[in-house]
């Protein structure tokens, strides 16, 4: 900001440097929407990269997986030992498993396992293709008539949005036996009658939505890494630039579906 | 009988007006990105078997002129013509289907990091050669590697080969597909003076052994020495000298001799 200025000049410049923010945020937004629809029209077009798709299913499990899995564990372990002093106050102790499944399977599990996501597939995405843009490893593909948006975003894309639902599901499962572990440190409950009461607590309205949703996190995770890389400028530190962007834009995405499912589902009840 | 003599005059008369007709001609070509017009109606032809050099110095179009010939660039205004076919009106499918006819080198090799030298060899045929046997397949690779003279470095990554050795790899990537025209961007730049004349010989090579018309950008004049069938040299935009080495060279252009001295 230039010295010398009054107040209210201050606050004109920085309303223009906000404005000028928001506007490039909308314009991205717009780029991201036509980006995706060439998504669409490829990813309905055979035939596909089965052997890059199946590599990219095998990186997205491989690389979070030890991840996602240590921090559901956390995540069931701190719940139930959170929960359990309000619970003994009911007397209600026989109902946290209940609890726990319900508040795992429909908000933390897909939330937790998108974010981890985030930071490691989408940043890799990201700074993969942001990098191979920059080295102009996309366009020797475009110029050797291999159609570089199939080959590199469609087969990405496609791999988070099949993974991250199983990957989430694994969530699931694994924050839940840390429940259990958690409610074995004061009482003593069998594994088989901790799922047996805690999956005996969800309905339909529990599981369905929260998996429908966990497929549109692994497709904008997937979509945004893309993106961030597909466009990366010019220059080497433009790939970390388009590391970082995906991420804080994806985990952004992750957030915003997360409450429109809320929404949704809220209307369906 | 009639039918196939018939034939075979025509074949004759079609293989007689390649020879004659230009396999790239570029007219008014005009490109700019945003307020820098970067191509002020540039106008050139290259004829068949004939390496055209475009001198000129850095930032003046030339990376920009040659991605226009393959579609990575879109110009303005003006005419491409490569191989016969106006680049203009073709539809995706037609543009790569001469893309495969039409090799690139790019001036960083652009080998895909992720895949070792092997790997970047058989994706091209992977893609375009379907019905290719593996048996098949592994021979070519071989061959061209044994073109550029690094068998041994089959099954390394990218990122441990050396400048010259990455061009060299990126060469044969590019010779897999049998291209009919090569576009060579500054494939001597930043390298030592005597990989930078085993590259330009390795061209001259390539050349004569697959009958390749070629457009190749540099800076480097031993090399354009080397490969130049004729030279043109771009300065702003346009282009404002053509000739053979030894014309130019004796120049009376201040700006021109700049480049031989
Ligand atoms: N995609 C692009 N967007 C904006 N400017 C570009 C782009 N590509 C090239 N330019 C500009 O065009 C000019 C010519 O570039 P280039 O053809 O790469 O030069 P050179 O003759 O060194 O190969 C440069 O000033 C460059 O900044
Ligand atoms: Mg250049």
């Amino acid at each position: 900001m230039p010295p010398g200025l009054n107040p209210y000049q201050k606050a004109k410049v920085h309303v223009t440097q906000k404005r000028s923010q928001l506007q490039r945020f909308f314009h991205g937004a717009g780029d991201l929407v036509s980006f995706a629809g060439r998504y669409f029209r490829e990813v309905v077009r055979p035939p596909y990269e089965w052997r890059e798709i199946f590599y990219q299913c095998y990186l997205v499990g491989y690389k979070s997986i030890f991840l996602i899995g240590l921090t559901a564990f956390i995540m069931g372990v701190v719940l139930t030992i959170q929960t359990r002093p309000s619970m003994a106050d009911f007397g209600a102790i026989s109902l946290i498993p209940g609890m726990i499944s319900v508040s795992v399977v429909r908000e933390i599990g897909p939330v937790i396992t998108a974010l981890i996501c985030c930071g490691k597939i989408g940043s890799r995405m990201g700074a993969e293709l942001g990098s191979m843009k920059v080295t102009e490893q996309i366009d020797a593909m475009e110029v050797s008539a291999i159609n570089p948006f199939r080959y590199l975003v469609v087969t990405r894309t496609l791999a988070t949005t099949l993974m991250i639902p199983l990957l989430a599901i694994f969530a699931d499962a694994i924050a839940l036996y840390g429940g259990f572990v958690a409610m074995n440190i004061h009482d003593t409950t069998s594994l088989r009658h901790f799922f047996v009461a805690a999956l005996g607590h969800l309905g339909f309205i529990d599981v369905v939505p929260s998996i429908i949703k966990t497929f549109f996190f692994g497709f904008v995770i997937g979509l945004i890494g893309c993106y961030k890389g597909w466009h990366a400028r010019r220059g080497t530190e433009s790939v970390g630039v388009a590391a970082n962007s995906a991420v804080v834009a994806s985990s952004l995405a992750v957030f915003i579906i997360d409450m429109l499912a809320a929404q949704i589902t809220d209307l369906l009840l | 009988m009639t039918q196939q003599i018939n034939d075979i005059a025509e074949q004759k008369r079609i293989a007689g007006n390649e020879q004659q007709e230009p396999v790239i001609t570029i007219r008014g070509l005009k490109k700019s990105f945003k307020d820098h017009n970067v191509l002020q109606s540039v106008a050139l032809e290259v004829h068949k078997g004939e390496n055209l050099v475009i001198l000129g110095k850095s930032g003046s179009g030339k990376s920009v002129l040659i991605k226009c010939l393959v579609g990575l660039e879109w110009p303005d205004e003006g005419e491409i013509s490569v191989l016969g076919q106006d680049i203009s009106t073709l539809r995706y499918d037609e543009l790569n289907a001469l893309r495969v006819r039409v090799g690139f080198l790019f001036q960083n090799a652009a080998l895909y990091d992720s895949m070792t030298v092997r790997e970047n060899l058989s994706f091209p045929l992977r893609m375009h050669k379907k019905t290719m046997t593996q048996e098949k397949k592994d021979a070519v690779i071989m061959e061209m590697l044994d073109n550029v003279g690094l068998v041994d470095a089959i099954d390394q990554m990218p990122s441990r080969l050396s400048g010259g050795q990455s061009k060299r790899i990126g060469l044969a990537r590019t010779l897999i597909l049998r291209p009919e025209i090569m576009l060579y961007d500054e494939p001597t730049t930043g390298l030592d003076t005597g990989t930078s004349r085993e590259i330009s010989e390795l061209m001259v090579r390539t050349k004569k052994k697959y009958n390749i018309s070629s457009i190749t950008i540099t800076h480097d004049m031993p090399c354009a020495k080397l490969t130049a069938d004729r030279i043109i040299m771009m300065k702003e935009g346009v282009v404002v000298a053509e000739g053979s080495y030894e014309e130019l060279e004796k120049s009376e252009d201040e700006w021109i001799r700049s480049f031989f001295h």
